[in-house]
């Protein structure tokens, strides 16, 4: 057969797999990306069934799969949620990054990675994931409950944060010194605060600007605009990432519901094609040795995010049983894990890719359990009460 | 009545709502149009026990149908707010010129400067009625525009002659 129809075959068969995992991962009311990345885990090297003649065409989907992720991650929150949730919870924030990065940086450091290797670790276990969280608090019904602004708002501020911990990882990464990466973080936060006033004050010129009543239109200046400032930040060394995802905050609220509507298909599509890309780059028969490893270090961080729910929910005075569910519902650790891996491992740290993805499997799928369960006990015990 | 906002982000506003009752109501507008009306539950007062998802269309009977009959009260209240803004009710008489025919043939904005922001229509009210929305006899145009504007709406709505 010729290269294109193996191709297109890999491909097509890719897909259709990618869709019978999400309606499986529906059923049982858990994320895709951990089904995902096990499925990925054995069509790699080392795998069962190793794909070949589509590796080069995944690799360069998964870069604009990780732009169009942290686009999308822009548009879902504009500046003014963002300034609000600073201030409301910024001590929140505060003890999320406290609490849930150093266990990373240690145990990093004590399985030998490079401190590069702990840093992007340390930031694999700080960041909880988004879309799991949000899909979890609308599937629960808990949109309206008491603790769920203080969920939302930590979520926000580790949006916030990644930021600037990005251009900081991948300076590191990169070699540079701590002159580098201070440089790194300035030239990120100075950007960012320039990112977020122009989306406050001009914002709207530049939604007036890209906004198209022709959907198609709009498609193609969001990405053109969002692949162009991506390569940009790449090529000054902050990340394309950063790029993109400052490009989805500059733009306003306004155009934002749109564009968000426009572009979630393409990066559904294209997102998923990042996490098989970095399934694919790790080699299964390294997952096993350090199992012990990643599940001490599971158990550790969902304490430690427990902690920080808890924390957060207190400050808007919400009662015991709904700090844990704040508490519980964070515990899962999803795409913003793997972004982060995947910049590390493609700087040459491979050592931290099946920790990573072992991490990832389990928190992605026991979080959404866990607050599944503290929901289901807390009704039980309330029922009993109610009988006696 | 207490009633309470707070900003969901990424998802859009919670009100808050403490009726007299002492009951407390929940209601989560989603950015895209959605929403969520929710109880909370007696022993856990954080938590919503029941909670009622209404897509868009069904936000919007909803809205319609506990909205309408304040709406005319609303402009009223609005007119006076704000200065030189006045709002009027107008009759369409069975032998108006306009019994029968769409709003738009009126050309109430381009000949009288004023907007017709519902039609009222026995206990119905059409809200923010568009230019092909036909005109019936007995309904009353609610209208909002300057004093001398009105004034010639109302006299365009008479029967001619």
């Amino acid at each position: 057969m010729d290269h294109v129809a193996v191709l297109l075959l890999e491909l097509g068969l890719l897909f259709l797999g990618l869709s019978v995992l999400g309606i499986l991962a529906r059923r049982l009311g858990l994320s895709s990306v951990p089904f995902v990345l096990v499925a990925a885990l054995a069509l790699g090297e080392g795998g069962l069934v190793p794909m070949t003649a589509t590796q080069p065409f995944i690799e360069v989907a998964a870069e604009i799969g990780m732009v169009l992720l942290l686009l999308a991650l822009g548009l879902e929150f504009s500046a003014d949620e963002l300034f609000t949730s600073l201030r409301h919870h910024g001590p929140s924030g505060l003890v999320d990054l406290l609490l849930n990065a150093p266990p990373g940086l240690v145990a990093g450091l004590l399985l030998g990675l490079p401190w590069e290797g702990a840093l992007a670790l340390a930031g694999v276990t700080w960041i909880s994931s988004s879309g799991i969280v949000a899909r979890l608090l609308g599937d629960l019904g808990r949109l309206a409950n008491r603790e769920t602004p203080a969920v939302l708002s930590v979520l926000v501020l580790e949006d916030l944060a990644m930021a600037l911990f990005l251009p900081l990882l991948v300076v590191t990464l990169a070699g540079g010194g701590p002159m580098a990466a201070v440089g790194g973080i300035a030239l990120a936060g100075a950007v960012l605060v320039l990112a977020l006033l122009a989306a406050q004050r001009q914002g709207h010129r530049l939604g007036r600007l890209m906004g198209s009543d022709d959907d198609e239109q709009l498609l193609l200046r969001l990405v053109g605009l969002a692949l162009l400032v991506a390569g940009l930040a790449q090529a000054v060394g902050v990340s394309a990432a950063v790029g993109a995802f400052l490009v989805g905050l500059a733009l306003p609220a306004s155009f934002a519901e749109r564009a968000r509507s426009v572009l979630g298909p393409l990066r559904d599509l294209f997102a998923a094609t990042f996490f098989v890309a970095f399934g694919l780059s790790t080699d299964p028969a390294a997952l096993l040795p350090v199992l012990p490893a990643v599940l001490v270090l599971a158990l550790v961080t969902a304490a430690t995010k427990v902690a920080t729910g808890w924390f957060a929910a207190r400050r808007d005075g919400v009662a015991a049983p709904g700090r844990l569910r704040a508490g519980t519902v964070l515990v899962a650790r999803g795409e913003f894990s793997v972004v982060i891996a995947g910049l590390a491992v493609a700087a040459g740290i491979p050592g931290l890719g099946p920790l990573a993805t072992g991490y990832v499997l389990v928190l992605a799928v026991a979080g959404p359990v866990l607050t599944r369960l503290v929901e289901s006990r807390a009704r039980a015990d309330g029922l009993r009460r109610d009988r006696r | 009545m207490d009633l309470e906002e707070t900003l969901l982000p990424g998802v859009g506003v919670r009100y808050e709502l403490r009726t007299r009752a002492g009951q407390v109501i929940g209601i989560v507008l989603g950015r895209e149009g959605s929403a969520e009306i929710a109880v909370y539950d007696r022993r856990d007062p954080d938590r919503a026990s029941t909670v009622l998802r209404l897509d868009p269309e069904e936000v919007d009977a909803v809205a319609d149908l506990l909205g309408a009959p304040r709406l005319t009260q609303r402009f009223a209240d609005l007119s006076r707010e704000v200065p030189g803004l006045r709002s009027g009710r107008f009759p369409v008489e069975g032998d108006s010129p306009f019994a029968g025919r769409p709003l738009g043939e009126t050309r109430a904005r381009t000949l009288t400067g004023c907007s017709v922001v519902a039609i009222v229509r026995g206990a119905d009210v059409v809200p923010s009625p568009g230019p092909g929305d036909l005109l019936e006899a007995g309904d009353v145009l609610v209208a909002i525009g300057s004093d001398a504007g009105l004034e010639q709406l109302q006299r365009r709505l008479r029967p001619t002659g």
